[in-house]
């Protein structure tokens, strides 16, 4: 077979992964004091002495970008450019970082105490670090962390800190500027900040732009981000932010260095600190305000047990390579690199492009622990109905079949060997114990309240108890998302053949590219990676038995109905959750309806139905499944903004909204015309 | 032998036997009897007598290629001592053109040696075939013209008969132009423009002087000299490089910074096409007549005739001239300078930056002091620059600086050159670093063929580029071809560094060298293309042109499209297919 070879470069089975190493072990074993008070003395980008944050920020300041767009300012505005000068050196101030030893020191001290207290191991991969310390030798280096916890940067910054490498600038949200202390004290420590939103102001922009690129050409410290923007609150990778990813990009684009390499590291969290937290979040119990008090309210958190860490450390990724081929640098040839421009369209395509990359990449080396299976299948199950649970052994047998299909599907699954099938799924178990329930040998979902009251109650009542429970189901639905990436795309092919009305290749090709479609501000789909994500999962299902493809059809085998009962029901929350968007635009959106209004009017549409009892799945009450829903119709121009008086309103094109609906249902079929060719 | 019926028989009429090939190698650069070598005590040594370093040993060469290329001078890869005749294939000889030939009494010859000597460039893999013996496709004949008149009537000939036609000046092409079209079906005939180097006026009045094209350029300089004059115009193949070679590819001088470039010195030119002669009708100092059809001969790389006579600019001698150097702190503070000196516009006649492992090389081809005295300043001279001044000698960098002109204003000059120098951390390093700098350049293109012996293999090549790019241009480039040599298995890290070389007001010309050992790669011809490929590209990307003076010829012309736009490229080719339908001028250059 021609293709054969193609598919071997993407048999997820081939990959190859590093080792972890514990360095907590170390840590319980001496002195925390002689480690945060250590020599370190990192190796340098090709021997550069690192900057003070006084001279980088004048480096920045007398940069030609700056002057030219202080002179446009100035020139737009008749403002003088002294003032317009004041104002940049006032934004500079509020951003920059001002790394200290000393207070990385006192991180070291008291971040180890508290990771002793909290976890049972971090793992580190360190022929990733080694990795990592060449590459920051040879190249200006971004790292490109996950993004799940508060804790993410300052365990990087401690891990670059262990494995003595030069510690990172990292872009921080201005919210955390909002507690003092704690504001400066990340900023001694190496973060710097931004606004949230700076849309059209030019010269922030600016500053914040060439402050990055000052930093990052120079070699003085790698620079770190968050490619996902903000904390996943789902455990999902969000799609991916192009601002920042643009802006380090830039420098090797125009040729100012030779290459930049971009990091992709993956840290997976066994419980996430801000578990029920987030869960709240979703479900619009609004989040408090980062305050110094929040945090130590939030002390209790330290008494718990979360499990371990792991930190993949990926393969550096070269963007000279990833722009080979791919990108004209000529282009910059003409036009003098300090005057910003906007990119070109091949530019933002290839930083589009390239972000999903190196967000798969952070996902393909997310560890997945055992637990991830359980919630996956206890979700499942809560969804049909046991209302009594599952038999201990039979979850058992389900998550060990689980575990060799994940594997099969390249997941980089944790699974002690060493431990029978049962005592890994009951130590999972008892890690989780506040979201699961182990009841005379059976499990499920911790949702009933002791003494789950009969008999009749109040409206209100009912929608607390409904609130509560969809804390424990999405939580658990978390971690099931971390297991996501794994399954999604021949979860997207099981479902396209379930909704296809035949088993044509064709036909099944274009209801996945529906899917794919309809789902893509939900999931990391490449963008115009149809046809490969489509041979993915064929190649998968074909692989573990579960299809065969011929040329025209796609056939399902006898023994691979529970495979593909498994990965419809994955895909099932998603599918109802956005039918019932559809229903709510039909059939509740009104003329007025702002964006605003949108999430607490959809929320109570679907309270309303979960309570009915015409909705089984809790999760929909997810404000981030909701918001990508509609960011999904709005991109296939289901949904208009329309620019009003004073704000914008949602005009919903019903008769799209009804046939995307009913396609979604199985009840359409795909229209060909709308989808490209196999 | 006139009318010799069987051309077998008679290989050449009348050869003129005064040309430069009977004392210059056939497959390596320059004179035949000026060579570096390892002496038998293991010291390299540059033979002959014709340079200032000829004769002399230079101690710190050996140990700087074993350094540098992880050379073994155990390991040798001589050439081939001489051409094999029966490599070269038989002349396709049109016998009509031949016989017409014959009748104008234009001599011509297509003996084996006459037609491979004429068939390459210095193109690292021309000499590279050559030293292995092997022989493409070379010109079936060579003609002499004498002067204009015998160009018209070959041309003529050519037209007539369908015969393709190379123009061949000094052979000093770095660009693959000399080579021949495998395509070629036709008889090829390299038109050897040698004998005609005569000057044939110097007007004193408007300070010009009229030549023929074939004159080279160590012979003009001297035949002017020897009437108070001088063109000023010096690349650096000035030894054997002819007028008509620098016209047809656009070259520059050494010290175009007083004289100009070729474009700025020519007022008139004289081309033979397949359509006729192409000229002006006046010397007027500067026309508005529609585009300069000076411009379109100028860069035409042999495509479209032959340049026959030349009318060019002179200046007196000028009455002084000093050389000069100065070392800085590192490269950036070096270009730095540079740029100041031509935002000032008081750049010397020639400033020259080396990067430092040029200013290594440099070093390392110091030849043997001969007195106590001279290696005692030396050392103290280094220890004053490092220790004292604090200077990393793995950093610093060298400007060699000529200048020229009235000796007041050369003073004057200097002491303005050194001011700016001083503000950028540039410590003024003597005349004879300067000196020695410049005597290099001539010396230099002879090393590549010691390293060759030794399985180096190098090529230098150029690019112009606006000022703020020049850091850039530098490094990434020397960056890429580092990468690029790594990536295909080249064991020793290659030598790879370059020097700024001319300075304008909005940019530089920057000049790299690259170098690397082969031992073990099984085809370090076509490695060695890659590279140098990438290395281009990489100048593209980083806002370099495709060249500065060496021209486009066969190597560059994949990039000429993107270079000057399809429209661009669409204009040059209606003057081809106009000048010359049926492209006599074959040699397939530029486009």
């Amino acid at each position: 077979m021609a293709s054969s070879n193609a598919y071997a470069q993407r048999d997820p089975m081939l990959k190859k992964r590093d080792d972890f190493e514990d360095i907590l072990e170390e840590r319980r074993n001496s002195s925390d004091l002689r480690y945060a008070l250590k020599c370190y003395t990192p190796a340098l980008y090709k021997g550069v002495a690192p900057c003070k944050s006084s001279m980088l920020k004048s480096m920045v300041l007398q940069s030609d970008q700056l002057h030219y767009v202080i002179q446009q300012v100035s020139k737009e505005t008749g403002r003088q450019t002294d003032n317009v000068q004041e104002e940049v050196s006032a934004i500079l101030d509020e951003m920059a970082h001002s790394l200290q030893l000393s207070t990385v020191r006192f991180f070291a001290f008291t971040l180890s105490k508290i990771f002793k207290s909290l976890f049972k191991s971090i793992r580190v991969n360190e022929e990733g670090i080694q990795r990592l310390q060449q590459a920051i030798q040879d190249h200006p280096v971004v790292l490109l962390p996950s993004h799940r916890s508060y804790m993410d940067f300052l365990l990087m910054s401690y891990l670059l800190y262990t494995y003595d490498l030069t510690l990172p600038v990292i872009a921080a949200g201005m919210d955390f500027m909002g507690m003092k202390f704690v504001g400066e004290m990340f900023r001694m420590s190496g973060a710097f900040f931004i606004r949230r939103s700076f849309g059209g102001n030019k010269l922030y922009w600016a500053v914040f732009s060439e402050y990055v690129k000052t930093m990052l050409k120079n070699g003085f410290a790698p620079v770190e981000f968050f490619l996902e923007g903000t904390r996943s609150r789902t455990s999902k990778s969000l799609i991916p932010k192009l601002g920042l990813l643009n802006i380090v990009m830039d420098p090797f684009l125009k040729g100012e260095v030779f290459d930049v390499h971009v990091v992709p590291v993956s840290i997976s969290y066994e419980r996430i600190l801000e578990e029920t937290l987030y869960a709240r979040e979703l479900l619009g119990i609004p989040k408090p305000k980062e305050s110094t008090s929040g945090l130590f309210k939030a002390r209790k958190v330290l008494s718990e047990d979360y499990g371990s860490i792991h930190v993949y450390f990926g393969q550096p990724v070269s963007v000279r390579s990833l722009a080979e081929g791919r990108v004209n640098r000529c282009q910059f040839n003409l036009v003098p690199r300090h005057i910003p421009g906007r990119p070109d369209e091949d530019i933002h395509s290839f930083v589009n492009d390239s972000a999903y990359k190196l967000v798969r990449a952070q996902e393909d080396n997310m560890v997945l622990k055992p637990w991830v299976l359980l919630a996956s299948l206890l979700l499942q199950k809560q969804a049909v109905g046991q209302e009594q649970g599952t038999a201990l052994d039979e979850l058992t047998a389900q998550a060990v079949w689980l575990r060799d299909l994940s594997r099969q599907y390249g997941a980089f699954l944790h699974w002690p060997d060493q431990m029978t099938p049962s005592e890994v799924v009951s130590s999972s178990l008892s890690l989780h114990r506040g979201l699961v329930r182990t009841c005379e040998g059976k499990v499920q979902l911790a949702l009933e309240h002791e003494g789950g009251a009969v008999g009749p109650q109040s409206a209100a009542a009912l929608e607390e108890k409904l609130l509560s429970q969809a804390v424990i189901v999405l939580s658990c639905a978390s971690y099931r998302n971390q297991a996501l990436h794994v399954f999604l795309r021949p979860a997207l092919l099981a479902s396209a053949i379930h909704a296809a009305s035949s088993n044509q290749k064709q036909e099944v090709f274009n209801s996945f590219s529906f899917l794919r479609n309809m789902f893509s501000n939900e999931f990391i789909l490449c963008p115009g990676a149809t046809v490969q994500d489509f041979e993915e999962a064929c190649y998968l299902l074909v692989k573990t038995g579960t299809l065969q493809v011929t040329q025209k059809e796609v056939l399902v085998n006898e023994r691979g109905h529970r495979t593909l009962a498994f990965l419809v029901s994955m895909l099932d929350p998603f599918l109802q959750g956005y039918q019932v968007v559809c229903r709510f635009l039909c059939e509740e959106a009104t003329e007025t309806l702002t964006e605003k209004q949108f999430i607490p009017a959809i929320r109570k549409f679907i309270i309303k139905h979960l309570l009915a009892g015409r909705l089984r799945y809790a999760e929909v009450l997810s404000s981030d499944l909701q918001k990508n829903s509609l960011a999904a119709f709005l991109r296939l121009g289901a949904v208009e903004k329309i620019k009003g008086v004073d704000q914008e309103t949602l005009k919903v094109n019903a008769a799209m909204v009804n046939s995307l609906e009913d396609t979604l249902g199985g009840k359409l079929p795909t229209q060909k015309a709308v989808v490209a060719r196999l | 032998m006139y009318g010799c019926s069987n051309l077998m028989y008679c290989i050449s009429e009348h050869a003129p036997h005064s040309s430069l090939q009977e004392i210059m190698k056939w497959n390596g650069w320059g004179y035949s009897d000026t060579k570096f070598l390892f002496n038998k005590k293991g010291q390299a040594e540059f033979t002959g007598k014709r340079y200032k370093l000829s004769g002399m040993i230079i101690p710190a060469l050996k140990e700087w290629m074993e350094g540098t290329f992880g050379t073994n001078m155990q390991h040798k890869s001589l050439a081939t001592p001489a051409l094999t005749r029966t490599a070269v294939q038989p002349p396709t000889l049109n016998e009509a053109f031949v016989e017409e030939l014959k009748s104008t009494g234009v001599p011509f010859s297509h003996d084996a040696e006459d037609r491979v000597f004429r068939a390459h460039g210095h193109c690292l893999h021309e000499i590279f075939a050559l030293r292995e013996g092997k022989v493409g496709r070379v010109p079936d004949l060579v003609v002499w013209p004498n002067c204009h008149n015998d160009v018209v009537k070959i041309v003529e000939l050519a037209c007539k008969h369908n015969v393709c036609l190379i123009p061949y000046g000094g052979g000093t092409s770095v660009s693959s132009a000399l080579e021949c079209p495998q395509e070629e079906t036709r008889s090829i005939v390299s038109v050897d423009t040698s004998q005609m180097n005569r000057i044939l006026w110097i007007d004193e009045k408007n300070l010009t002087a009229h030549m023929e094209a074939g004159i080279v350029g160590q012979d003009l300089e001297r035949l002017l000299n020897e009437s108070g004059y001088c063109t000023g115009h010096e690349p650096d193949s000035m030894e054997f490089s002819s007028l008509g070679g620098w016209v047809a590819t656009r070259a520059s001088g050494m010290k175009k910074n007083i004289y100009g470039n070729i474009e700025d010195l020519v007022i008139h030119v004289k081309m033979v096409t397949p359509q006729g002669v192409v000229e002006k009708s006046c010397q007027g100092p500067r026309m508005s007549t529609g585009p300069d059809i000076h411009h379109f001969i100028m860069g035409s790389e042999g495509t479209l005739g032959v340049v026959t006579e030349v009318t060019m600019k002179i200046r007196p001698m000028p009455e002084y001239q000093k050389y000069g150097s100065v070392v800085f702190p590192n490269f950036e503070q070096g270009v730095a300078c540079l740029r100041e000196v031509a935002r000032q516009r008081c750049a010397p006649a020639s400033i020259r930056l080396m990067d430092n492992e040029q200013f290594k090389f440099g070093h390392a081809l110091k030849p043997q002091v001969s007195s106590m005295f001279t290696s005692f300043l030396e050392g103290l001279k280094k220890f004053y620059i490092t220790k004292f001044k604090g200077f990393d000698p793995d950093c610093l960098c060298v400007a060699t600086l000529l200048f020229e002109g009235n000796r007041e204003k050369v003073l004057q000059h200097e002491k303005q050159v050194y001011d700016i120098a001083a503000k950028f951390g540039g410590l003024a390093a003597g005349e004879d670093n300067g000196q020695r700098g410049y005597m290099l350049t001539f010396v230099i293109a002879y090393l590549r063929d010691l390293g060759m012996d030794y399985y180096v293999i190098g090529e230098s090549f150029e690019t112009s580029v606006p000022w703020d790019r020049v850091l850039d241009i530098c490094r990434n480039v020397k960056a890429r071809i580092i990468r690029e040599c790594k990536d295909k298995g080249v064991q020793f890290q290659p030598f790879s560094t370059c020097r700024v070389t001319q300075t304008y007001d909005a940019g530089a010309c920057v000049y790299f060298y690259f170098a690397f050992n082969y031992r073990g790669l099984s085809d370090p011809v076509h490695m060695f293309e890659e590279v140098e490929h990438a290395a281009r590209e990489e100048i593209l990307a980083n806002g370099g042109s495709l060249s500065h003076h060496h021209g486009v010829g066969k190597l560059r012309k994949a990039w000429m499209r993107e270079t000057v736009s399809d429209v661009g490229m669409g204009m040059l080719k209606s003057v081809k297919d106009y000048v010359d339908p049926n492209n006599i001028f074959g040699n397939g250059n530029l486009l």
